[in-house]
């Protein structure tokens, strides 16, 4: 690039300022007539509503292409070195300001909220005082902690055992992709699918729900053979404690399809080297899949382990659609929900967003330092 | 090369912004079809003469805008209006139908939205300053948020003195919050009836009860005569799990104690939990979690849906359970209707598989202590009013307008509060039921719809379920916990 002189780069300067004026003010004007509510009337709403994506679609693609080629011009304008050095923050400059804008600003105001939207006379304290000391909150954090406890590990080592043994069959690629299904139903899905398996009819009528349908069935057999007395469908859903574990079966169910996929590619690259030589030395299967390869994929349990307790940490939709936190499943996500959109206890709701925040972070740094470890991370 | 690296980096950011944009402005519009109310199949003069309406242009209405509307002020113009009534069911079909006349007579379209989710979705549109123009609210204590946070039209331009001589009293008085009308209420419910099987009852020369002593004494001659369980009941609804039981909770409370203590339970100056709260609990376990009583047991109402409910009572070989506490719209649930409806919601009920007033009929909840007269429980929906133009008054003044309910109430499962909707108007079971009103010594509205929403959308729902889950052996318990839960 040469250099250029102070003459050069007077009316530069101004021509790209002119393309940023333009810019913002077109931007401005068909923003504003977007949103003009008289604009659009006493057309059907059809086309209205096709003309105003068609003007949002333009004023998206050009304005943003406007919007870069101003400040490029600008930038291009100023010395050679300046350039070189504003360049990237051009490009990095938008990205950032989005997730200022949709993530770090709804952060910081969730936060904020959490300790300012109290009752008057009440100090910043107050929701937490108040979460803490509710029965309720403190049955689902219970709650959150029994999932997190049970869920991350049995899909973790169902996944496992599923990985170690479709390695070696012949159809492992079909094996897998019935393992790996669920994972392409959404949890709300899931969550329907499921509430059927649990559904409950009384004694005498027809079982709609297989697993009570085979309950039943088999339990007809005890009861013939005298091993017991009587045989009753059980409600899945609503006998506590069962039904939380009834649901953290969805979850596995959901999951494990995700780390046996993770799991089976990790045990694929342990080196054969290793085995055949653990082999030669007279060591059994078992000595070698918790000798050898296990501590192989250490790394990779770790990743799949954490990805899945924070999404356990999250769980929402399988809880609401099938019990709608009643007896006794509710936890803190369903709980912010229901502060948020039933009571509009917005004090209460962002607390519980907060708890669940602060409890999902030390998972994020563990898998965060495991990944970085791995050198797959920055 | 550079330049081709430029022109993708700049492709993909335009498609993120775009899209994002696009997001913003018009998402939440696009979900179902429009036209679907408003297509003017039938030209405009076909139906105009029959129903004897009052809507002859030039004649006032005693509404301006309605008037201005009438004489084809603002022809063409789009009115949004948004309500609970699932998209296909029985209720959004007739509100649907029942808005006809209106763009008929002023060019006005109704651009109707049925909403699954309703009050999340409408909650959502609010915050996102994409309020509809109406829309339908049940709780009046959601009407007095939105009006808090200033979401609301207050309603000063309507004629209110009309619309007070023209009201039962209670629903122009619930309409109003600080000193300003801000809903008008449209449709009600009276939720204090029983339903039961007229074959099966005559067959067993079973009769129905007038006093509370009659009911017990005719669930313990069922349970005796060994013809299965005298009542349907349970509560599960999805979102709003534990209604049904509320409502039972209610009524009994109004048949209980004086009107004064209903009322001083809603605002909270007794405790949720006073002993006349209690005592009404306790008649309400007697039916409840007497053995034998409810069909299934306390599993059964805790798990089985609220459509669902009184299946039993159309079992093969004869009913299974006997008697229903349900509102009228419960009809279209009985058994073989459900589908019937689904496939033909058009059909009136005369021709269902289980016609109401013929195989299954319906008596009043009877008064438990003579004092307390005869109350009835009931719900309603008003419309407020989110964005003030004048198509959108007009529309509003309308609805307050006995023409507004002719079609729904022609097609049944509809309550006016109105007083000048016609009696004749009425067929079964509306003509019993707003007899009923007629007669009634207290309207109650819906307490947990009055209360806050942590209590009555919250706790005494979620209470419930675990007085149910106890089968009634905690309810101390139960209510204290209500009560510590009951905020400020």
């Amino acid at each position: 690039m040469q250099a250029m002189t102070s003459e050069q780069m007077g009316p530069k300067i101004i021509r790209s300022l002119l393309v940023v004026v333009i810019t913002f003010a077109a931007l401005w004007f068909g923003l504003g007539f977007l949103s003009d509510p008289v604009a659009f009337q006493g057309m059907p709403p059809t086309v209205s509503k096709l003309i105003q994506a068609a003007i949002a679609i333009i004023l998206g693609v050009a304005g943003i292409w406007a919007l870069f080629y101003a400040g490029n011009s600008i930038i291009e304008a100023l010395p050679a070195r300046a350039t070189d050095l504003l360049r990237p923050y051009l490009f990095v400059l938008p990205a950032i300001a989005v997730v200022g804008l949709y993530l770090i600003y709804p952060t910081v105001g969730t936060v904020v909220t959490s300790f300012t939207d109290v009752p008057e006379g009440e100090g910043f304290f107050y929701n937490y005082e108040q979460a803490f000391t509710s029965p309720e909150v403190i049955l689902n954090l219970r709650n959150n902690l029994i999932w997190l406890i049970i869920a991350p590990a049995i899909a973790v080592v169902i996944g496992l055992i599923f990985a170690g043994m479709v390695d070696r069959i012949r159809l492992e690629s079909l094996a897998k992709s019935f393992v790996f299904m669920p994972l392409a139903i959404s949890f709300v899905g899931a969550a329907v699918i499921w509430k059927f398996v649990y559904a409950w009819k009384p004694e005498g009528q027809e079982q709609i729900g297989i697993l009570n349908a085979i309950w039943v069935w088999i339990g007809g057999f005890l009861v013939d053979w005298g091993i017991l007395a009587e045989v009753e469908p059980i409600a899945w859903l609503q006998a506590i404690p069962i039904n939380t574990f009834a649901l953290i079966a969805i979850m596995v169910w959901l999951q494990v399809g995700f780390a046996m996929v993770v799991l089976s590619a990790a045990i694929k690259g342990v080196p054969s080297e290793l085995t055949e030589a653990a082999r030669i030395d007279g060591a059994s299967e078992r000595q070698i899949f918790f000798r050898i390869t296990i501590p192989s994929i250490k790394g990779s349990l770790l990743v799949v382990y954490t990805t899945i307790a924070i999404a356990v940490l999250k769980v929402f939709d399988i809880i609401f659609v099938t019990t709608g936190g009643n007896f006794d499943t509710s936890v803190v996500a369903v709980r912010m929900y229901q502060e948020m959109f039933r009571f509009r206890n917005f004090g209460q709701a962002t607390t519980m967003a907060v708890i669940l925040l602060v409890a999902v972070i030390p998972i994020m740094v563990v898998n965060i330092r495991n990944l970085r470890r791995q050198g797959i991370g920055a | 090369m550079k330049n081709r690296t430029w022109l993708a980096l700049l492709l993909v950011l335009a498609i993120v912004v775009a899209a994002c944009g696009g997001d913003g402005g018009e998402s939440t519009t696009t979900e179902g079809e429009p036209s679907a109310t408003t297509a003017p199949s039938d030209g405009p003069g076909t139906t105009g003469g029959e129903s004897g309406t009052t809507m002859a242009p030039g004649e006032s209405t005693g509404y301006t805008e309605l008037d201005q509307a009438l004489a084809g002020e603002f022809e063409g113009t789009t009115v949004e209006v948004w309500a609970q009534w699932l998209p296909e069911s029985v209720e959004a079909a007739n509100f649907t139908a029942a808005l006809e006349p209106f763009f008929e007579a002023t060019g006005i379209e109704v651009n109707f939205q049925p909403t699954p989710d309703y009050e999340t979705a409408l909650q959502v549109a609010v915050d996102g300053g994409n309020a509809p123009d109406l829309a339908q609210i049940a709780q009046p204590g959601k009407m007095h948020q939105y009006a808090d946070a200033g979401s609301l039209v207050a309603l000063d331009f309507f004629n209110a003195e009309k619309l007070e001589a023209e009201m039962v009293p209670a629903f122009f008085e619930l309409g109003h919050y600080n000193d300003s009308l801000y809903g008008v209420y449209y449709k009600t419910d009276v939720k204090s009836i029983v339903w039961y099987p007229v074959q099966g009852f005559a067959d067993n020369g079973y009769e129905v009860p007038t006093t509370w002593d009659e009911l017990i004494a005719l669930s313990d001659q069922i349970v005796a005569d060994g013809n299965g369980n005298p009542w349907c009941i349970s509560i599960e609804s999805q979102e709003a799990d534990g209604w049904v039981a509320t409502d039972w909770m209610e009524d009994i409370l109004l048949r209980t104690a004086p009107e004064e203590i209903y009322n001083q339970w809603i605002s909270h100056e007794i405790p949720f939990n006073h002993p006349e709260v209690l005592e009404a609990a306790d008649y309400m376990s007697d039916i409840w979690f007497t053995e034998d009583y409810a069909y299934g047991g306390s599993t059964y109402i805790n798990a089985t849906w609220i459509g669902e409910t009184q299946d039993p009572m159309f079992a093969e070989g004869g009913p299974q359970c006997w008697m229903q506490k349900q509102a009228a719209w419960i009809g279209g649930f009985w058994g073989a209707n459900r589908d019937f409806i689904a496939e033909n919601p058009e059909a009136p009920s005369s021709e269902w598989p289980i016609v109401p007033g013929e195989d299954v009929d319906f008596f009043y909840f009877p008064t438990i202590e003579e004092d307390f007269g005869t109350p009835v429980l009931g719900a309603a929906d008003m419309f407020v009013m989110f964005n003030d133009r004048p198509e959108v008054r007009a529309l509003l003044e309308w609805l307050a307008t006995p023409e507004a309910a002719q079609g729904w109430i022609e097609a049944g499962g509809f309550l006016s509060p109105l007083t000048t909707v016609p009696a004749d108007w009425y067929t079964y079971p509306n003509d019993g039921l707003s007899e009923m009103v007629q007669n009634a010594t207290t309207v109650g509205f819906d307490a947990s719809d009055l209360m806050p929403a942590e209590v009555g959308a919250g706790t005494f729902w979620s209470g419930m379920i675990d007085w149910v889950a106890a089968e009634g052996e905690n309810t101390e318990e139960v209510f204290q916990q209500i009560e510590d839960s009951w905020p400020g």
